[in-house]
């Protein structure tokens, strides 16, 4: 074979790479999520409208607002600040396609980071996505990074600092939703979302946000409620309610006054909300995890994670069913259940009161798939997609 | 913003030098090598991931 020839044959064999991968990468980037709107959202409105610096932007998110006929207080919902946390944004899912408001405002955002929704992990070997069985057939959804997509903010810093705490922070954090809060106007397309939520908690008068998580069992935060100081009597009380009437165990972590960046410090120091996160357990986070696939994501059985705890290594216990998705989903809308339910008795001229979003116990009997809508069954005027 | 366009030209350019050492490789292994560290290059540039 003649040197040119070989160069072309080669040549030719990593133009058919090329055109694999990117043509993989090309369709998860452009999936399209349909959210079909429930009878409680009586509008829908985009991030960008409370700050044009993110108007038009991949992160130009789609806010979901349910209002009650009654007057009480407002909540803000973010799932998807990790996208690669699927039970934050199908419990937000759930939330903007059956809940309906009584009393008070819900505003629900279920890509709070969308440009981290359209990359995986460089090196990670995530897969692209993952479906949820419905009775009417499969939702596919995109799997998601937890770092902004470097298409959308490029190159990071060798050290990001932390504004306006000045504190140093891994350099990847910047494309980080969950280190960068409160934002800036004039920042990254990270800090500007950030900069955004911050607008919108202040302009529509937020009493509480809740950030929904998961975490790697290997990680000492997790199965808790991580709360500002301004909301640590009501994640107690939500806590012992949860343990003692919901059949699952939720503790309570204060977040930490010198850490910097997080939702539950910032929120609650830049704003008059009280700022709550929720963490559940994902085994396939935990960097003892096996093969990372759709499967582990959704049911969370991993028999390396297993022998991590068998050995002690982990911060919540795990066995050979692992953590399905209808459980972490569910414990997500339980504590928010029980959230609102304590806040509404302590503060009732700011109560906010939902009916028709399933607890743990609902959750799990139907699975998540009983509660999404059929987007092709629906009314084009209320099907979203994110 | 800036940084970023420096960033794609930069990236732009070692696509090049790889393209050029593939063309003036002699040893197939070599080749093969250029090529596969070359995809992740277009793919940026391309902005694809």
């Amino acid at each position: 074979m003649t040197p040119t020839l070989r160069k072309t044959v080669i040549g030719v064999l990593g133009l058919g790479l090329l055109v694999f991968s990117g043509l993989s990468f090309r369709r998860s980037r452009s999936l399209k999520e349909p959210v079909v709107i429930g009878p409680g959202v009586t509008r829908v409105v985009r991030l960008g409208d409370y700050f044009e610096g993110v108007r038009g932007s991949t992160n130009d998110a789609h806010i979901y607002v349910l209002e009650g006929s009654e007057p009480g207080g407002t909540i803000l919902v973010l799932g998807g600040t990790h996208p690669e946390e699927p039970a934050g944004r199908l419990a937000a899912w759930i939330m903007a396609e059956q809940a309906v408001v009584r009393a008070g405002r819900v505003f629900v955002v279920l890509s709070a980071n969308r440009s981290a929704a359209t990359a995986t992990r460089l090196g990670g070997a995530y897969p692209p996505g993952f479906a949820i069985q419905t009775p009417w057939g499969e939702q596919a959804f995109r799997t998601g990074d937890r770092w902004s997509n470097p298409l959308d903010q490029w190159p990071d810093p060798e050290v990001y600092i932390h504004y306006p705490s000045r504190q140093e922070l891994a350099y990847v954090d910047i494309r980080n939703l969950n280190r960068t809060w409160p934002g800036r106007p004039d920042g990254t397309l990270t800090e500007r979302t950030c900069h955004a939520f911050i607008e919108l908690i202040r302009r529509e008068k937020v009493d509480i946000l809740i950030d929904l998580h998961e975490a790697e069992l290997q990680y000492p935060v997790i199965s808790a409620i991580v709360a500002h100081q301004k909301g640590q009597d009501l994640a107690a009380m939500a806590s012992m309610m949860i343990s003692a009437e919901d059949g699952f165990a939720m503790g309570v972590e204060y977040s930490p006054l010198a850490l910097h960046g997080l939702s539950h410090r910032e929120v609650g120091d830049h704003t008059d909300a009280i700022s709550l996160l929720l963490e559940a357990p994902e085994p396939f986070l935990d960097a003892t995890r096996g093969r990372t696939d759709a499967d582990l994501l959704l049911t969370g059985r991993d028999p390396f994670v297993v022998r991590a705890g068998r050995h002690g290594l982990l911060f919540e216990k795990i066995d050979e069913k692992g953590w399905p998705i209808d459980v972490r989903v569910g414990r997500h809308t339980s504590a928010i259940l029980r959230i609102l339910e304590v806040w509404s008795g302590d503060a009732p001229d700011r109560a906010v009161v939902i009916e028709g979003l399933p607890g743990y116990d609902e959750v799990i009997a139907k699975g998540v798939g009983a509660y999404l809508r059929d987007p092709s069954a629906a009314d084009p005027k209320s099907v979203y997609f994110e | 913003m800036i940084v970023t366009v420096l960033y794609y030209l930069i990236t732009a350019a070692v696509a090049a030098l790889l393209v050029a050492n593939i063309v003036k490789s002699r040893k197939w292994q070599d080749e093969v090598l250029y090529v596969i560290v070359l995809i992740p290059f277009l793919l940026r540039l391309l902005r694809l991931k």
